[in-house]
């Protein structure tokens, strides 16, 4: 895809090329490369000790939790989302578009805001909830509500600009030949989505585990109980335990960067796909 | 009038009463919450919040340092998309794929990774708080940790104009005689500046709503670091509900007319991008 531009003199290409390197170096190596450097500032064994923790093994389940619950519903919801939409003319379509995008626009802070006024003790819920003992707020439900809402578009998002450019001449050939509903998804839409699809889900998947801001405000830390792993990572920082802050910042980070080796990997089979 | 065009494809109602059920779920019916909140607690309650002095403060820091962390990120990702479009380099696919290390690591770590970098014993801290440069605990700090944030948007913006870009343009202008200079100030700059203004309104719409990356390097002392989300955590845990909600409304509608402006920008450049 890129041109060399061979115009340019080789003081110029260099003293560019540096500069950028450089700044990537500042703002995005170094970093990185802090994490894991200081998290096993104390050595192999206290790494090994933070991660094993009971703390830190229930933060990583109730991630996990989180995680199994959000990203299936907004992966069912954007194929449901991707297929209304741009498989179908109908009135209103942009302005569902608009809408779906909107919790990519919201701080995470008032992503869990929302969810507190809905359901907390104050909220529209709050007195009914607390009377059938049924709490959301400060407890696991609002987790999962909050790392949802935060992920809502990803899937979606991702799904309606492929489908977009595959339009629908492929479905409608199968119809015609007699397939029935299921055969027609299953053997025409899935396999030309596939990547896509995969790709929508690693960037929901990396998010619902990295969120911090919107799940900070709706967990109110208790530990061991509501407490996920970017939570765990900043109650070790408040408390000066800052090589068990980056050891488990440490696992997050190198969650981080599967996450880009297989972003790269899937947008490359899914600009196959557009092709 | 018909809502919905024929069409022999199956589930249209399914899936769109799905969607719309689910969308009002979890995203419309729970911001209306925001709105409703607020307007039952009063105009004049609403006012006060909103002017009392540290929330003034928050909102000057958030904005200032949001549009720096914009300008900054425009500036350096531009260079950095030019770099990664038009030059060859040894491992240019790995400084390609790390441009978006910001979208994937949580902001908590990169949060806490940027404060120990600048604190008076970091890397980085300990050759500019001997300078006079202080950076963890002040707005440049927050400076610093937006522009981690934002920059990706200007780079990502940026890459696909530049890869699109017919070189015969600057190939013309060259043989007509311009030097380098009127090359990038009248060929190149006037067509990228569409995707550079719309990779800062993205950084800065990011940044303004920006927490966790943030918090850890502000040090959050009042009336100094705080931004304005962190405010809205702090009226939360006070139980200060419409407090936090009359802050939270003023972001809100905010990030909504910034989004209308990134969706007008972006269909304008796709305009001029797009083939006839």
């Amino acid at each position: 895809m890129s041109k060399p531009h061979a115009k340019d003199p080789v003081i110029v290409r260099w003293t560019l090329t540096v500069l950028a390197l450089a700044a990537l170096g500042l703002f995005i190596v170094l970093p990185l490369a802090a994490v894991f450097v200081q998290a096993f500032g104390k050595g192999w064994q206290a790494y090994r000790d933070t991660i094993l923790q009971p703390e830190t093994v229930s933060a990583i389940e109730l991630s996990l939790l989180a995680l199994a619950i959000s990203v299936p519903m907004n992966t069912l919801f954007g194929l449901a989302a991707a297929w209304a939409i741009t498989k179908f003319q109908f009135i209103g379509k942009n302005v569902l578009t608009t809408l779906i995008d909107i919790p990519f626009g919201v701080s995470p802070v008032i992503s869990g805001l929302v969810f507190v006024l809905v359901f907390g003790a104050q909220g529209w819920f709050g007195p009914w909830l607390t009377e059938h003992d049924l709490p959301v707020i400060f407890a696991v439900p609002g987790i999962i509500l909050a790392t949802t809402f935060v992920t809502f578009p990803f899937v979606a998002r991702e799904l309606i600009a492929l489908m977009e450019s595959q339009g629908t001449d492929e479905e409608e050939a199968a119809m015609v030949l007699g397939a029935n509903s299921w055969q027609m998804f299953f053997r025409v839409t899935l396999p030309n989505i596939k990547w896509g699809l995969l790709y929508g889900v690693v960037l929901c998947t990396a998010r619902a585990l990295g969120e911090f801001g919107a799940v900070s405000v709706v967990s109110g830390h208790i530990r061991g109980q509501t407490n996920t792993l970017p939570l765990h990572v900043e109650i070790l920082y408040n408390e000066y335990n800052y090589a068990g802050a980056f050891a488990v910042a440490s696992l997050l980070s190198v969650l981080a960067v599967i996450t880009l080796a297989l972003k790269k990997f899937l947008e490359w089979k899914s600009s196959e796909e557009r092709g | 009038m018909i809502f919905k065009r024929q069409s022999i494809l199956p589930g249209f109602w399914r899936a769109f009463s799905y969607t719309a059920l689910y969308l009002s779920l979890i995203v419309l019916i729970p911001l209306s919450a925001v709105f409703l909140k607020s307007s039952t607690s009063g105009w004049t309650h609403f006012l006060q919040s909103i002017r009392s002095p540290n929330v003034v403060a928050a909102y000057r820091l958030s904005f200032g340092a949001s549009l720096a962390a914009g300008l900054i990120s425009v500036v350096v990702g531009f260079l950095i998309a030019w770099v990664l479009v038009r030059y060859h380099f040894p491992g240019k696919a790995l400084a390609d794929a790390l441009v978006d290390l910001p979208f994937a690591l949580p902001t908590a770590v990169a949060g806490i990774a940027l404060t120990s970098l600048y604190t008076e014993n970091g890397w980085l801290g300990h050759y500019l708080v001997p300078l006079g440069i202080r950076v963890a605990f002040t707005p440049l700090g927050v400076i610093v940790a937006l522009t981690f944030i934002g920059l990706p948007f200007v780079v990502r913006s940026v890459q696909p104009v530049l890869e699109d870009a017919d070189l015969e343009l600057e190939e013309a202008a060259s043989s007509l005689g311009a030097t380098r200079w009127q090359i990038f100030s009248r060929v190149i700059f006037p067509m990228v500046r569409p995707a550079l203004l719309t990779g800062f309104a993205l950084a800065f719409a990011r940044a303004l709503g920006e927490y966790g990356s943030v918090i850890f390097i502000a040090g959050n002392l009042p009336m100094k670091t705080e931004i304005v989300p962190l405010l809205i955590v702090t009226k939360l845990e006070q139980y200060d509900y419409s407090g936090a909600t009359a802050i939270a409304v003023v972001m809100l509608v905010t990030s909504f007319l910034l989004l209308l402006f990134i969706n007008i920008l972006q269909r304008r450049s796709r305009r001029f991008t797009e083939p006839a």
